[in-house]
């Protein structure tokens, strides 16, 4: 990138704001996905909305592409710029507003770390439901350019349902607000929620107004363990059917229990197909009688074993073992492929069933784990960069399982987002159709292309 | 250095919120994950060693706070230092290094006598007068910075004055060996007084050979490997010559050190059995939990504790501290927020690197302050010189003492 431009920009930001070094570049050259990697041309930390707007207006006016990173967590090589273009990181901007008790909202800068909100409005009775794997570090902003799931998906619903406001910079440096504190609101198109998920090619935000909601006044963890993956999976859909609706379900699989086991010594047996992590919440009453309706559905679908937590401590080590799934299986090889598949949940078994199979098919080792509750799977790839043999056969396994997703009517992410990772299985799902009309959108908000280019299509 | 320990970051970022030059700075150069990548792009000859390059790894503060995060177990601290061990190996050490670090540390006789001066400075009011006359600034920065640091020293360095056999009170449970811990014996030996008096009565032989020697900490922080393995053989054979049933210290950064000294000796029998028998003190003291408890007196404190990465991240004791405190009866014990988090002294990194040590003590104090606490309770003399210089100053100043110390006020009371 040339000097005068860089200069630019440390006028806008202030010379320790931005970074030109090649170590710096290097740094700011990956994410958390795999294997992909590509060195910005200039990397700045704006500390305010003004400066952001700025540095766009100044970028929009030379052609220069600009990618936003909050903490670089992202899982789809979303935070990567790819054309030398400018990384614009906004971890700076990370003051709580406001947490207004009477509307029931939080507004936040952009750079505020999911968990801290988490702790700040839980002090004061309030819950902010989203918890992304990443939460003790993944922004606000990244997580409404993603549309963070987590493991309260399935009761709680994702960060969309929660936005209920945003301020966004646009590519020309202008400032575009839209939503705001009201529950209801039909004037115009609904900008807020098609800006969420937007992966950063839309705009940058710089403040967010969350929804919050009493914090559930009590709680119940349950473990259970199948000796068969398929009464796992019905015992699943009954639960819902029985007009249960837990605050966490999440699955373990046959290796991924054994990497935990391996790993964390928690007292897994190694002959079952699956393990299934409980949690119902809401008042004393409802989680009590919730409680005792699952554990009679699990016990008729043949659970070997089933424990209910009696202290918070108990139910902490309880969720020892999903907890630890993801260091579990990582340490088994160097290298981890992190996917999220996600299937209507009454597929669950068979699409648990597909990966087992299609791992054997390509020998490989895929453990896979998730949000079993809606559907949103994690079938992880251990494996070892510098054998490409072996990588290949990943990439095929994973065009396997998300052709079966999308032909079982899931999707090819659940919460990772299209990125650059999953560009190529896009048009497969959302059709022309589709991508015209995102095109269209792009278009609409960002002429010159220079936002987060090369992303989503 | 082993590549797969390189590639085995998965980037996830799960240790940046742990990482406390991360917490001030949010660069990318100043987190584990970003060290990872730079030593690993350096070795793959992506990137060279210059001086931003440098600058960045020497960053760390080597307080392994992102190894107890990292799903994946990689030690980011500890390959950024088994980088720099590396270059300077291939280098060899300065001359000034090669005075402290072989001429210096390793005899203690010589180090006692390179601070006697310091204590007949603060005894003859030489201080006082360096101090009011404001001397100090006309001296390097560093040196102000040392001199501020230092507490009142003893009379004389407890290697000189403990017995070599301190007997057990009543019946005799076991015998341990105690390592003194240069630091420990040079400025904070009523600590480890107390320490000896509490492992005594509650029947432990105490055996405190006075040939021993430095443990090596300080040859690996100035990345001396050959005189770290020299310390280690040493300590090895002068205590496995013994009849010890554990070797204890109160010095978390020995102690960390101590039970390395089987992986430094590339797996040597000797030395790993030596390293077995390593223990904090708390450890120690927890297990004798129930015996203690019934010599335990009220003190109606409210206290504190700070984990010293030595031994939360390196050894892995974070509940035997606490369990301790809180069985002195009518003590009132606060959580620390990030307690485990690096109080920014890090060896001589408040020295070297003194504005990042600064800005991440100032958040430790704000911390202290927030848990309304008037005695810092901590294990290693790192934490106790740093947390006492800037805690008596702060308002209202808070009491910093070593755990062994709170006992045995109780003990005592």
């Amino acid at each position: 990138m040339e000097t005068s431009f860089i200069k630019a920009l440390s006028e806008i930001v202030g010379e320790q704001h931005t970074l030109s070094d090649p170590e710096s570049l290097a740094c700011y050259g990956y994410d958390s996905t795999p294997e992909l990697q590509s060195r910005p041309g200039a990397v700045v930390l704006p500390g305010t909305a003004e400066e952001i707007s700025k540095v766009l207006a100044l970028c929009n006016g030379a052609g220069v592409r600009v990618t936003p990173r909050g903490s670089g967590t992202n899982l789809s090589g979303g935070s990567i710029s790819f054309d030398a273009g400018v990384v614009l990181q906004t971890s700076r901007m990370n003051r709580i507003l406001e947490i207004d008790e009477e509307n029931l909202t939080a507004t936040v800068e952009t750079g505020v770390i999911t968990s801290t909100l988490h702790r700040e409005v839980e002090a004061k009775g309030l819950f902010y439901p989203p918890d992304p794997g990443s939460m003790n570090i993944s922004t606000m902003g990244g997580n409404v350019a993603e549309n963070s799931g987590g493991l309260r998906g399935l009761k709680y619903g994702v960060t969309d349902d929660y936005v209920m406001g945003l301020k966004t910079i646009l590519a020309d440096g202008e400032v575009l607000k839209t939503g705001g504190k009201v529950v209801k609101d039909v004037a115009g198109y609904n900008l807020n929620q098609l800006l969420v998920s937007s992966e950063g090619t839309l705009g940058i935000f710089t403040e967010v107004t969350v929804k919050l909601i009493p914090k559930p006044q009590a709680k119940k963890t349950m473990l259970v363990h199948f000796p068969q993956l398929e009464q796992a999976a019905l015992t699943v859909s009954h639960i819902i059917a029985a007009r249960i609706i837990p605050a966490t379900l999440e699955f373990l699989d046959r290796t991924t229990i054994k990497c935990v086991e391996d790993y964390a010594h928690v007292g897994l047996p190694l002959d079952v197909d699956a393990v299934l992590l409980i949690e119902v919440d809401g008042h004393p009453a409802q989680v009590e009688e919730d409680a005792a309706g699952i554990r009679d559905i699990c016990e008729r679908h043949h659970c070997s074993f089933f424990q209910t937590a009696a202290s918070p401590e108990e139910a902490l080590k309880l969720a020892t073992a999903r907890r630890v799934a993801l260091s579990a299986l990582a340490r088994v090889r160097p290298t981890t492929i992190l996917e999220d598949a996600t299937v209507p949940r009454s597929c669950i078994a068979p699409m648990v069933k597909l990966i087992q199979d299609t791992a054997k098919k390509y020998d490989l080792l895929i453990g896979t784990f998730g949000h079993a509750g809606d559907g949103n799977l994690h079938p992880t790839c251990l494996t070892d960069e510098r054998n490409p043999d072996e990588i290949r056969r990943a990439h095929l396994a994973f065009g396997e399982i998300f052709e079966a997703t999308i032909a079982m009517g899931g999707t090819i992410t659940g919460e990772h987002g299209v990125g650059v990772a999953k560009k190529k299985y896009l048009p497969k799902l959302v059709g022309e159709s589709g991508l015209r009309v995102m095109r269209g959108i792009k278009g609409a908000f960002d002429p010159r292309g220079i936002l987060n280019p090369g992303k989503i299509f | 250095m082993d590549y797969v320990k390189l590639i085995n970051c998965m980037r996830c970022g799960m240790c940046l919120p742990h990482c406390p030059t991360y917490k001030e700075s949010f660069l990318e150069t100043a987190s584990p994950r970003g060290r990872v990548a730079l030593v690993r792009k350096f070795q793959e000859g992506e990137l060279v060693e210059s001086e931003k390059f440098l600058e960045y790894v020497s960053l760390c503060l080597d307080c392994q706070a992102c190894a107890s995060a990292c799903p994946c177990g990689v030690n980011a601290g500890e390959l950024v230092a088994e980088f720099r061990c590396e270059r300077k190996q291939e280098q060899g050490l300065s001359t000034m290094e090669d005075l402290i670090l072989r001429k210096l540390v390793p005899h203690p006789d010589r180090l006692e006598a390179a601070t006697a001066p310091l204590r007949l400075y603060q005894r003859t009011g030489l201080q006082k007068v360096v101090r009011s006359l404001g001397l100090l600034k006309v001296f390097p920065a560093a040196l102000g910075r040392m001199e501020g640091l230092l507490p009142k020293l003893p009379d004389a360095p407890l290697r000189q004055t403990i017995s070599e056999v301190t007997p057990a009170v009543g019946e005799q449970k076991g015998t341990v060996g105690f390592f003194l811990g240069c630091v420990m014996s040079l400025i904070f030996s009523e600590a480890s007084l107390a320490t000896v008096e509490l492992l005594s009565a509650l029947g432990y032989k105490v055996v405190t050979p006075k040939d021993q020697k430095c443990c090596g900490a300080p040859n690996m922080l100035g990345h001396d490997i050959d005189g770290l393995k020299e310390a280690a053989r040493f300590n090895t054979d002068l205590f496995q010559s013994q009849e010890l049933d554990f070797v204890v210290t109160d010095c978390g950064g020995c102690g960390a050190e101590l039970k390395k000294y089987g992986h430094h000796l590339d797996g040597e029998t000797a030395a790993t059995a030596f390293s077995t028998k390593v223990r904090d003190i708390s450890e120690i003291l927890a297990t004798e939990a129930a015996t203690l408890k019934n010599k335990l007196k009220p003190l109606p404190l409210k206290v504190t504790y700070h984990d010293p990465c030595h031994i939360a991240h390196c050894q892995g004791i974070r509940s035997q501290p606490r369990a301790l405190i809180n069985l002195i009866p009518g003590i009132d014990f606060r959580e620390l927020p990030e307690a485990d988090a690096c109080c920014g002294s890090a060896g001589t990194y408040n020295i070297e690197k003194p504005e990042m040590s600064d800005r991440v003590l100032s958040r430790k104090v704000q911390n202290v302050q927030k848990s309304g606490a008037d005695y810092l309770v901590t294990s290693n003399p790192g934490c106790l010189l740093q947390l006492k210089k800037a805690l008596t100053e702060a308002t209202p100043p808070v009491k910093v003492i070593h755990l062994t110390e709170l006992l045995q006020m109780s003990l005592n009371a």
